[in-house]
């Protein structure tokens, strides 16, 4: 609902860092501190008395986390889960998103403080974002420009007028006691996330689906607040307060984890390659809290949970999918389900209850009055006489400027490389994967097609077994091509390649060909050699060539896999057929 | 004005001119900025029992006005404002000068910033003096609510009222009316010659008109709110207090103007240099709203609003009654939008950031509760419960959407008046003069500024200018000002029609009885009026 996170108590090992760096990094706070006071204000750190039977924790920031392919996140098990009944029809879980996107821009929605990730407490606040009385917002255009291009690629009708409002409710990292959104009028209504994910048995069929985006607003983050349990006090960062967030819901039309993954997972995407945010969910850049319920098809809607603190896409695949399931055994079991807040514990990959202070809340709305309505032009000509149009936000100009998308992106490439769409899916998705692949058909001769097999198999298998980034990979886009190059010349046998693989991923620092040979693997083109290697199976195998020679050409291939052995494989199959047929004809 | 109707006492011989005429002095080196400056603080000193200020900043004054005096020597004046000592009302905030708002919440408060209207005055030479006493968060009409005490009215111990007075000058004196009545308290008794206020419901104009002073509530969005601690954001504006309709326009057109900082500030129109000396006064048709004949109007009041419509219809002036039938739900809709906005403007005060922080520290929540409840009065808290009880979900349509439906009716009120080709409304300020500080505390907050604000804040809600002009001195001797009420974005001729009235009615500067100088603040009063429980 708001950017406000509240995290039950999870993971102390990471969080460790963050709180320490706050504590030793700031000292400046005194209990009645000005902010005015002119030397320490930048670094000033507000601090109060913890409320101590709340229960709140550390904020946390799971740095080590990585984000992974989702279409193999989910576990198998909980995909689909269905709980059987005799009679009625199957229950199945229903999925709406809300979720807080922050926009990617040198300064904050009101004020002209910087942001950035991670800097030193309290270092990018201005008067406005520490809410110093008499100070009035100033809407960055930027900002909005974000919002209208974020809306123009999910295909949104921008509203020409919005409006701001303010939402009240007293939280330690939220100064002025209220925040500014846009409840009554947002920014961009209407719109549709079209997104892919493979289904089938084999997970390899690619489906496409969408989910109507109802809307998006502009509203402004909160800080963050550090609950020390230890010393009953929570410290507040003043940072995030104030940067620009989009905040897109999404109609509750997705069954599972693995819909809502993909459908974020693409909005990722999207939102990347506009460069409206970064979506990074691991540093909060991206956060999103699903709505779960669970009901019969043709039924009203179940009572639905709202499940916050997930901080990845495959912890939030995992955290629906979990909460479909506790609530369809809740209701088999005849109890009901309760409509409350739910964390994810990522630990235990639970939904835990949290208290839910806000849901009694009653917000106060009330239109913000020091400003006035937003107005977004459809083209210069439409731009108001005395009006810069330089200073205000022109739709035409902002479709002109709309990058190549990823939807674009993946027929481009089944196109120019001919490969198959579920690659071409697998590419875009994972980060960095498109330009490997395509640094690596630079390199070669061979057929793109080809590359993608080496790619997607040896590549992608090797990174999801360690939980790897594609730009973690040991294994260059050049090695590999090179790697592909002595294949294509003749010089080791595919088989060998393979090899070779594992053993260049097991020390990058080798070349190929240092590899290759090291271990003695260059392919054996010398006639009278592989004749005598020949000579000596077809002298240990008289049984076999017996059988042959009677007929049962299938026992050939048994002869040729002792070829292989014999010399791991450096052999061309074909020549060794030729040669072995002449030997036992 | 001029300088021989000042010239009552020597020593405030000078401070008794207009600003245009003490501006003429300093180029002319009659006086010196730091003589000027000198002679504001004794001023001040000398009337600190009136008090009208919070702060008094005379040393960076007397820096300032050495740096004038350096401009000035050697020609070079930064404009008519260089070298002249204002004051300001202690809710602008002002870079490394506490601002209080006369609350416990934010004594000691020391902003980082100057607000745009005090920066402005800053950047074109003016010496900032003091910083003026107000009702608590600028929420009254009295100042008689502050944590700093009452301000008393100089007219109440000007000669013709204490001649009259059987009483201790302790005990019968007026109020200034509000909120920004130390301002008023500042120009009137000559320690400023120009002092900013802040109007919402008419709290520049009542004090304006209740100590004699000139006073302008410009159109909404003319001058920036950047810094001014607000009220109600969609009705605050600075507002200017000066002795002379001239020296208003001098300032108007200073503080005019598009402010990047505030998104509702407007381009201002083209303004003239200065207001025409000559003016035909029979191009003006002047109306006369019925509705504003309200119960509780004194007839010495209604005598001088009379007077003067007749002044202006002698002179030739087309002078009608008109109409403005949504006057009398004015009031009601006002209350219910201000405490709406002062619900939310005063939720950032929790104690965290700046301002009063409570020792009670068992919870967060705890924290909150103790200092909201120490740094508020009641005045406050009861507008923040009333505000919130509006805004709450299920009243919201009853209140706040029917006091907005209200207030579009009365704005249009107003548009079809000057549409008909009306160029000012002619209404009184106050229902009658100042009162007394002991009468006017029988009544509470609350009732008191539902009387006080009833001419004065259908203004407001339509954003239109008004100016108060100092019309007559009521058989007390104390000060009777009528309202003038412009089209929106027309401050200028509001003011050139003010002028020519100013013209015709020469009211005089202030006379203090000779004892009144002698006078100390007494403490008492102080102690007894903040505990006074509303």
């Amino acid at each position: 609902i708001v950017g406000v996170e509240v995290f039950s108590s999870l993971s102390y090992g990471t969080t460790a860092g963050s709180w320490w760096l706050c504590k030793t990094t700031c000292t400046s706070y005194t209990n009645t501190s000005m902010a005015a006071s002119s030397s320490g204000y930048s670094r000033m750190l507000f601090s109060l008395r913890k409320y101590t039977n709340k229960s709140q924790s550390l904020y946390h920031i799971d740095t080590n986390f990585v984000i992974r392919t989702i279409w193999t996140s989910g576990s198998k098990k909980q995909l689909k889960t269905k709980v059987q009944t005799k009679s009625l029809p199957q229950m199945v879980g229903v999925v709406g998103l809300e979720i807080h996107a922050q926009i990617q821009s040198t300064s904050k929605l009101f004020s002209g403080s910087h942001v950035r990730f991670l800097a030193p407490p309290n270092s990018l606040v201005s008067y406005f974002d520490a809410s110093l009385p008499g100070t009035l917002p100033v809407l960055n255009r930027r900002c909005v420009e974000a919002a209208v291009l974020t809306g123009l690629a999910l295909n949104c009708t921008i509203n020409r007028k919005s409006l701001f409002d303010r939402k009240h409710y007293f939280y330690a990292d939220m100064p002025a006691g209220y925040q500014i959104t846009q409840q009554r009028l947002p920014i961009a209504v209407d719109g549709t996330l079209v997104y892919s994910l493979f289904e089938g048995r084999r997970r390899n069929q690619v489906v496409t689906k969408s989910v109507k985006i109802k809307q998006i607003q502009l509203e402004q983050d909160s800080g963050k607040s550090l609950h020390d349990n230890e010393q009953s006090q929570t410290l507040i960062d003043l940072n995030r307060a104030g940067v620009g967030l989009m905040e897109l819901v999404m109609e509750p039309e997705m069954c599972c984890g693995e819909e809502a993954a993909a459908a974020v997972r693409e909005l990722q995407l999207i939102l990347q390659a506009l460069g409206t945010c970064q979506g990074n969910m691991a540093e909060g850049q991206l956060r999103v809290d699903a709505n779960v319920s669970v009901h019969r098809p043709g039924e009203p809607m179940g009572v639905r949970t709202e499940v916050k603190n997930i901080n990845s896409v495959r912890h939030m695949a995992k955290a629906i999918d979990y909460e479909i399931q506790r609530q369809m055994e809740v209701l088999q079991s005849g109890g009901t389900v309760l409509n409350e807040t739910r964390a994810f514990d990522s630990k235990s990959g639970n939904t835990i209850p949290m208290r839910d202070k806000e849901g009694l809340q009653d917000y106060r709305f009330m239109p913000e009055p020091n400003l006035p309505p937003l107005f977004v032009y459809e083209s210069e000509a439409s731009v108001p006489v005395g009006v810069d149009s330089a200073q205000v936000v022109v739709i035409d100009r902002l479709s002109a400027q709309l990058p190549e998308l990823p939807s674009v992106r993946r027929t481009r490439l089944v196109e120019t490389y001919g490969i198959l769409r579920e690659h071409s899916l697998t590419l875009v998705n994972e980060d960095g994967l498109m330009d490997f692949f395509e640094s690596v058909v630079q390199m070669t001769k061979v057929e793109p097609r080809k590359v993608i097999g080496w790619v997607m198999n040896e590549l992608m298998g090797n990174l999801n077994l360690q939980s790897l980034k594609v730009s973690q990979s040991p294994i260059s886009p050049c090695a590999l091509a090179e790697l592909i190059n002595l294949v294509e010349s003749g010089h080791i046998s595919s088989s060998t390649a393979k090899q070779v693989f594992q053993e260049m991923w097991k020390a990058p620092e080798k070349t190929v060909g240092q590899i290759v040979k090291e271990q003695d693997l260059w392919m054996i083109n010398d006639k009278e050699e592989l004749r005598k290697i020949c000579q000596r199976i077809v002298d240990r195998y008289t049984e076999e060539v017996q059988i042959i020679r009677g007929g049962n050409k299938k026992v050939l291939n048994k002869l040729m896999g002792e070829v292989q052995r014999e010399t791991k494989g450096r052999t061309d199959p074909v020549q060794v057929k030729a040669i072995l047929e002449e030997m036992i004809s | 004005m001029s300088a021989s109707s000042a010239a009552f006492r020597p020593a405030t011989a000078m401070l008794g001119l207009s600003i245009r005429e003490v501006s003429q002095a300093l180029r002319d080196g009659r006086v010196s900025a730091t003589e000027l400056c000198k002679k504001c603080i004794n001023q001040i000193q000398r009337t600190r029992y009136l008090n009208a200020y919070i702060t008094i900043t005379e040393e960076t004054a007397m820096e300032q006005a050495q740096r004038a005096d350096i401009r000035l020597s050697t020609g070079k004046p930064l404009g008519p404002l260089d070298g002249i000592p204002f004051s300001v009302k202690d809710n602008f905030c002002t870079d490394n000068i506490e601002t209080t708002c006369a609350s416990n919440m934010l004594k000691g408060y020391v902003p980082p910033f100057n607000a745009t209207v005090v920066q402005k005055l800053l950047d074109q030479g003016a010496v900032l003096v003091g910083k003026t006493n107000l009702d608590e968060f600028a929420m009254g009409s009295g100042s008689a609510d502050g944590v700093f005490g009452p301000v008393r009215n100089p007219w109440s111990y000007a000669t013709q009222y204490r001649e009259q007075s059987k009483e201790d000058p302790d005990s019968d004196w007026t109020i200034t009316g509000g909120s920004s009545g130390g301002s008023a308290a500042a120009v009137a008794s000559l320690s400023s010659f120009l002092a900013l206020g802040s109007d919402t419901g008419g709290s520049t104009r009542n004090p304006g008109s209740l100590c004699g002073v000139v006073a302008l509530k410009p159109s909404y969005g003319l001058l920036s709110r950047h810094g001014l601690i607000p009220l109600v954001n969609s009705m605050d504006v600075p507002g200017i207090m000066t002795r002379s309709v001239h020296d208003a326009a001098t300032v108007l057109r200073i503080l005019q103007g598009r402010d990047e900082r505030d998104s509702t500030t407007v381009q201002a129109p083209n303004t003239p240099p200065s207001l025409p000396e000559h003016f035909d006064i029979r191009d003006i048709c002047v109306g006369i709203p019925k509705e504003y004949h309200a119960p509780g109007l004194s007839k010495d009041t209604l005598a001088q609003w009379s007077r003067v419509a007749a002044m202006f219809e002698q002179a030739g002036a087309r002078v009608q009654e008109v109409s403005l039938p949504h006057t009398q739900h004015s009031i009601v809709c006002y209350h219910v939008l201000c405490c709406c906005e002062v619900a939310s403007n005063m939720a950032r005060f929790d104690g965290l950031e700046y301002g009063h922080r409570s020792a009670v520290d068992s919870s967060t929540d705890a924290m909150y509760a103790t200092t909201r409840h120490e740094g508020f009065n009641n005045v406050v808290r009861r507008r923040i419960l009333s505000g919130n009880y509006f805004l709450l979900k299920s009243n919201y349509e009853r209140y706040f959407v029917k006091a907005q439906q209200i207030r579009r009716l009365i704005t249009e009120d107003f548009k079809t008046v000057f549409r008909s080709g009306i160029d000012v409304l002619l209404t009184p300020t106050t229902l009658s003069d100042a009162a007394r500080y002991s009468d006017f505390i029988q009544e509470d907050n609350r009732t008191r500024s539902a009387q006080e604000d009833v001419f004065t804040q259908p203004v407001n809600m339509a954003g239109v200018p008004a100016v108060t002009v100092p019309t007559a001195l009521s058989p007390r001797g104390l000060p009777i000002g009528l309202q003038l009420i412009g089209q929106t974005l027309q401050d200028w001729k509001l003011l050139t029609v003010a002028h020519w009235m100013e013209q015709q009615l020469n009211f005089p500067l202030v006379r203090f009885h000779e004892d009144s100088n002698k006078r100390e603040l007494d403490q008492s009063v102080r102690e007894r009026t903040h505990t006074v429980g509303l």
